[in-house]
């Protein structure tokens, strides 16, 4: 059985997850921005390529996520 | 003292210090230590002194600093996760929307006025493609005119013509577009009103479609 993680790696594991999730947030808001600026401008060339992207970037997050959960329930089952 | 210390089941002395034991290290089993606190369990002050020399009430009602730190960063991913959820539903969003307008296809043909009734000069206004959406007819010389969507491409306000200026001005936020392209010169209007797309029949001006630009 997996030794689960101390508080410190924890600790440390959320402030990665964070700092990438964040990224990849911020890339979300300028595709958001881009393509609607695209597509009021008659553009729609990119609607569905960002569309793919983002739900791409939402999957990661929600991964990431899921992951942390993971390792939650590996320390309160060891517990 | 000989059999003593000859014994292997004779109590081991846990003090590392002891004469004759200095410097050694991991010849006791760790057994003989008191069990150490959990590192799980330390708990630190906001300000990082002893727990001795915290104020009564911190005593009493102990908060545990780093698990409540960890739990506030994990809420916050959940609630970057949520923003990121909104912003792919955003995406989607525009993609409906788009599908939605493909659907309607091209804008009818409509007659706005007859060159005749506009003066050189002055504008005139009308609704096209549908009754919501305001735009403007201008005539620039005797034989050209012009028409854009009255929206401002900032947010949204009613635009105003100044043909004496070349303009079309946005009191809201005191935006300016050119009255012969509609391309943005000043304030924060990045992208240029949507321009109508005009046909002249004899002496009628004719709407004919839609025009939408990002430059």
């Amino acid at each position: 059985m997996k030794r689960p993680f101390s508080r410190e790696q924890r600790a440390t594991i959320i402030y990665g997850m964070l700092f990438f999730v964040l990224i990849v947030v911020v890339l979300q808001l300028w595709l958001l921005t881009t393509t609607m600026n695209a597509w009021l401008g008659g553009d729609d060339s990119i609607v569905w390529p960002a569309a793919a992207a983002s739900a791409g970037c939402f999957a990661l997050n929600v991964g990431l996520f899921r992951h942390l959960v993971r390792i939650e329930r590996t320390r309160r089952d060891r517990a | 003292m000989a059999d003593l210390m000859s014994d292997p089941r004779r109590l081991v002395d846990p003090a590392i210090n002891s004469p004759g034991r200095e410097g050694l290290t991991g010849t006791a089993p760790a057994s003989l230590y008191a069990p150490a606190v959990e590192r799980e369990q330390i708990t630190i002050a906001p300000d990082f002194a002893p727990a001795d020399v915290q104020p009564a009430w911190r005593q009493d009602f102990p908060v545990d600093w780093p698990q409540d730190l960890y739990v506030e960063r994990r809420d916050f991913m959940k609630f970057m996760v949520l923003t990121s959820a909104a912003f792919t539903l955003g995406q989607i969003w525009i993609g409906a929307q788009n599908w939605y307008r493909k659907r309607t296809g091209q804008p009818i043909i409509q007659r706005i006025a007859s060159i005749d009734d506009v003066a050189v000069g002055s504008a005139v206004g009308f609704t096209y493609p549908d009754e919501h959406q305001r735009c403007l007819l201008v005539r620039l010389t005797t034989s050209e005119c012009v028409a854009f969507s009255q929206e401002c491409t900032h947010l949204s306000c009613a635009v105003i013509p100044r043909p004496s200026e070349g303009i079309f001005y946005c009191p809201c936020h005191e935006g300016r577009f050119d009255l012969r392209t509609g391309t943005p010169i000043a304030g924060p209007p990045r992208r240029p009103l949507t321009r109508i797309v005009l046909d002249l029949r004899g002496r009628d001006v004719y709407a004919i479609g839609v025009e939408e630009r990002t430059t």
